[in-house]
C-alpha cells in the first residue's frame, strides 16, 4: 500500500467530523446485515477502523457481538443478507474464510475448538505457511519456524509441551485462549478480532492476554476487542469503544465510555436501540 | 436354488483334482479335515443376506464367479516390484506368497532364535507334523463359516510360525501375501497357524497386497495360540486390488495371563470381509483390538469381531474405526460375550465412523451378551461427519478448505495409525492416507 503512488495522494473522506487519509483506513465495515437461520441478528453495523487502533465492541449478551466477529471472519452458518466490509479497501465478504486469513483477518475464538490429534505446531507450521506462501514470502523451514515460535511462546507463557499436543486438546480455559493469542502473535495479521478472549481468565491469565495483545499493537495493524466485561479495558487501552446492542451500534465513543458502561450498565442506552 | 448348486459343483470339481494331486502329500489326519470341511461346505452353501451374520454383506459377487485355483508365477518380475509392500530396511524375517504359494526365491530369512519356526505351511507337515496335527484347524470352526470350511476343504499352503517356551523374537515377522492377475479369475486359500508357547513374545505383520488390478479372491483363515503368559503382537495390514475379494477370518486362543494385540487396517478390496475372533479361555489375559477402514468408490467393507470372556479377571479394549467416502458401504459388528463364569471381567469397545459423503453408509452394532454379574463392560459407537466448527477453525487460520478436511480425516485416523510401531508401516500408511486424501476423496 505505501509503495502505491495512488493511495499516497490523500483523499479525504470524513469520519466523524475528522478527516481521515484513506490508506489509515484497516476496515471499514458499512450497514452490516446478517442473520443467523433466517432470523437477523445485525441490523445494519457501521464501524471504521484505522490502522493503529484498537477498538472495542461491548454489549449485553445477545447483541451479536459474536455473530460480528463470526462474520467478519466469514462463518458459513450466517448469512449477510445486506450491506460491505473492506479490509484495506478489498471487499472481504466474496472471500473464503482462508483467504480471508491470508489478506490478514485473525479471528480470536471465544470458545477455541479441540482438534484431537492435529498437534498444535503441526497446525501452526502449515497455517502459516499458508499466510506466507500468499504474501510472495518462502514458506519457513522447521528450525527457522521453531526458534521463532519459542519466542512467542515465552511472550504468553505458553509451555513447550503444549506445543506438541493436539490442537487446543485438554487444555485449560485460560490455556486455550493464551493459545489464541500465542496464533496470533505467530501469524501476524493485519486485524486481530479478539472474540472475547477475556471471558473466564482469572487476573494472571488476563494480565499475560492483555501483554500479548499489547506487544502486537503496531502503526500497521488494527485490533478489535470483543468484550464483555471493562476489566480488560484496564490492560488494554482502546481508541475508540462502541456499544452494541440489539445488533446495531448505539453508541461509540472514547475509552471512558467503557467505564460509564460499568457504572451504569446498558439500560439507559436502550432508547437508542430502537 | 439350481443356480446354487452350479456354484458348489465348480468347488466340489475343483476340490476333486486338488484332492487326487495332493494326495500323497496330505497325510490322513488332515485329509479327513478337508473332507469333512467339503462336505460341511456343500451342506452350508455360500451365506446370503438371510443369515444374520451376512445381513449386511453380500456375497453373490463371489458365489457367482467361477474362480479357478491360483497358481504361482514369477516370471517377468523382479523382487523391486515388491519395495512398496515389504518391511524396507528393517531387520525382519519375511514369508513371501504368491498367490498362496510360498515363494522361497521372495523370502528372506532373518533372526530367528533356537527352535523358532517360521515357514511355509506346506513344508511343515512334513517336518512338523506332529505340531500341526495338534494345533491346525482346531480353532477355526468350519462347521458354521462357509468360507472357513472351503478354506480348510482346499488347505495347502500359508504360514507357519511356532515359537517354543520362553522364545523371544525381536524382529517382526513379516508374512506378506501377493496375489497377481491372471486370465480368469482366481482364488487362493491362504491357511496360517501360529503358535506361541508360554512366555514367548513375537510381533507379527501379516500383509495382504495385489500388484495387478485383476479380478481375484483371497480367501484366508489364521490361527493363533497364545501360550501361557505369552504376547502376540499382530498387525493385519489389507491392500488388495480395487477389484479384488477379500474373506478372512482370524481366530485367537488365549490361555492364561497371555496377551494379544492386533492392528486390522484395511484399504483395499472391492469386497472384503474380515472376522476377528477371540477367545480368553484361562484367568489373566489382555486383549486389544484395533481397527482402521478406509473406503471409498464402491467398495464394501465388513468388520465382524467376537470377543469371548470365558473365564473371571481378563480385560479387553476394542477401538475400531472406520472412514467411508465416495458411495462406499461398512458393517461394523462388534460382539463381546461375557460367560457366566468370567466375573471381573472388564471389556470396552469402541467404534468410530466418519462419512465423508452423502452415499457412504454404515452399520454399525455392537452386541453385548453378558451372563456374569459382576463385570465392567461398555461399548459405544458414533457416525459423523467432520467437524464444521473444527473446519471453520482451521480455515480461518489460512488452510484452505480441502487442505483442512484432509488434515481432519487424517487426524481422525491417526489414532490408530500411531498404535503401529513398525516404522515403515505407519510411514507409509500416513503417505497412502495424505496421497488418497489428497486426490479429493474419490477413492481411498
Amino acid at each position: 500500500m505505501k509503495n502505491n503512488p495512488q493511495s499516497e495522494i490523500a483523499i479525504g473522506v470524513t469520519l466523524g467530523g475528522e478527516i481521515v487519509r484513506r490508506e489509515m483506513r484497516m476496515l471499514e465495515i458499512k450497514n452490516l446485515h446478517a442473520s443467523v437461520d433466517g432470523s437477523e441478528i445485525l441490523h445494519g453495523v457501521t464501524l471504521k477502523i484505522n490502522r493503529g487502533e484498537i477498538h472495542a465492541v461491548m454489549g449485553p449478551n445477545g447483541s451479536g457481538k459474536s455473530t460480528l466477529a463470526k462474520v467478519l471472519a466469514g462463518h458459513q452458518g450466517y448469512e449477510v443478507t445486506k450491506g460491505e466490509v473492506l479490509l484495506q479497501d478489498r471487499d472481504l465478504l466474496s472471500l473464503s474464510p482462508e483467504e480471508r486469513a491470508r489478506e490478514g483477518i485473525f479471528l480470536g475464538f471465544q470458545y477455541p475448538v479441540e482438534i484431537p490429534g492435529v498437534s498444535n505446531m503441526y497446525f501452526l507450521k502449515t497455517a502459516l505457511n499458508e499466510i506466507r506462501k500468499h504474501r510472495g514470502l518462502e514458506e519457513l523451514d522447521a528450525m527457522d519456524f521453531l526458534a521463532m515460535v519459542k519466542e512467542k511462546m515465552k511472550m504468553v507463557n505458553i509451555d513447550e509441551s503444549l506445543a506438541n499436543r493436539s490442537v487446543n486438546e485438554g487444555f485449560s480455559g485460560g490455556e486455550k485462549k493464551r493459545n489464541e493469542i500465542f496464533q496470533m502473535l505467530v501469524l501476524e495479521p493485519k486485524l486481530a478480532i479478539l472474540d472475547e478472549t477475556d471471558s473466564g481468565l482469572d487476573i494472571d491469565a488476563l494480565k499475560i492476554v492483555a501483554n500479548g495483545v499489547n506487544s502486537f499493537r503496531r502503526e500497521d495493524r488494527a485490533i478489535l476487542l470483543v468484550t464483555h466485561y471493562q476489566r480488560l479495558l484496564s490492560y488494554i487501552t482502546p481508541d475508540r469503544v462502541h456499544v452494541l446492542l440489539d445488533g446495531r451500534i448505539v453508541k461509540s465513543g472514547g475509552k471512558e465510555l467503557a467505564l460509564e458502561l460499568e457504572e451504569k450498565g446498558y439500560g439507559w442506552l436502550e432508547g437508542n436501540a430502537a | 436354488m439350481i443356480e446354487l448348486k452350479e456354484e458348489r459343483n465348480v468347488y466340489l470339481s475343483n476340490f476333486a483334482s486338488l484332492e487326487k494331486r495332493l494326495k500323497e502329500k496330505r497325510p490322513a489326519w488332515l485329509r479327513a479335515f478337508c473332507k469333512d470341511a467339503i462336505s460341511c461346505f456343500t451342506e452350508l452353501g455360500f451365506p446370503t443376506t438371510r443369515d444374520e451374520d451376512w445381513r449386511y454383506t453380500s456375497v453373490a459377487p463371489i458365489a457367482r464367479t467361477a474362480f479357478k485355483p491360483a497358481v504361482y508365477q514369477v516370471n517377468g518380475w523382479s523382487p523391486s516390484r515388491l519395495a512398496d509392500v515389504t518391511l524396507g530396511e528393517v531387520a525382519c524375517t519375511q514369508l513371501v506368497f504368491l498367490n498362496g504359494h510360498f515363494s522361497q526365491e521372495l523370502s528372506s530369512p532373518g533372526k530367528l532364535p533356537e527352535g523358532v519356526k517360521a515357514g511355509s505351511l506346506a513344508s511343515a507337515l512334513d517336518s512338523d507334523g506332529g505340531l500341526l496335527e495338534e494345533h491346525l484347524a482346531r480353532y477355526a470352526s468350519y462347521r458354521r463359516n462357509a468360507f472357513t470350511a472351503l478354506n480348510t476343504a482346499f488347505v495347502e499352503d500359508g504360514a507357519f510360525v511356532y515359537l517354543p517356551k520362553d522364545a523371544v523374537v525381536k524382529e517382526p515377522i513379516h508374512l506378506l501375501f501377493l496375489s497377481t492377475a491372471s486370465k480368469d479369475p482366481a482364488v487362493c486359500h491362504p491357511r496360517n497357524l501360529i503358535v506361541a508357547g508360554s512366555s514367548a513374545q513375537a510381533t507379527v505383520i501379516e500383509s495382504y497386497a495385489g500388484l495387478d488390478s485383476g479380478v481375484y479372491f483371497t480367501n484366508a483363515v489364521t490361527e493363533i495360540v497364545a501360550g501361557e503368559q505369552s504376547r502376540i503382537d499382530h498387525t493385519r495390514l489389507q491392500r488388495e486390488s480395487e477389484r479384488a475379494f477379500h474373506v478372512a477370518t482370524m481366530e485367537v486362543s488365549q490361555r492364561r495371563d497371555s496377551a494379544f494385540a492386533s492392528r486390522s487396517i484395511s484399504i483395499g478390496g472391492k469386497l472384503v470381509r474380515n472376522d476377528l475372533n477371540v477367545l480368553l479361555s484361562a484367568e489373566g489375559c489382555d486383549c486389544m483390538l484395533d481397527g482402521l477402514y478406509l473406503a471409498g468408490g464402491e467398495q464394501h467393507v465388513d468388520n465382524h469381531t467376537t470377543i469371548d470372556h470365558a473365564k473371571p479377571h481378563c480385560s479387553s479394549r476394542e477401538l475400531y474405526k472406520g472412514i467411508l467416502d465416495g458411495k462406499s458401504t461398512g458393517v461394523f459388528n462388534g460382539k463381546i460375550i461375557v460367560r457366566k463364569d468370567a466375573q471381573k471381567t472388564d471389556a470396552r469397545q469402541t467404534n468410530n465412523n466418519l462419512l465423508l459423503s452423502e452415499e457412504s453408509l454404515i452399520n454399525t452394532k455392537p452386541q453385548l451378551e453378558i451372563l456374569a454379574d459382576d463385570v465392567k463392560c461398555t461399548h459405544g459407537a458414533t457416525i459423523g461427519q467432520l467437524d464444521e466448527e473444527a473446519l471453520f477453525y482451521l480455515r480461518t487460520r489460512g488452510i484452505g478448505d480441502a487442505a483442512a478436511r484432509s488434515l481432519l480425516t487424517y487426524a481422525f485416523a491417526s489414532e490408530i495409525i500411531g498404535r503401529i510401531r513398525i516404522q515403515p508401516i505407519q510411514c507409509r500408511l500416513d503417505l497412502l492416507l495424505s496421497r488418497s486424501l489428497s486426490k479429493g476423496h474419490e477413492t481411498l
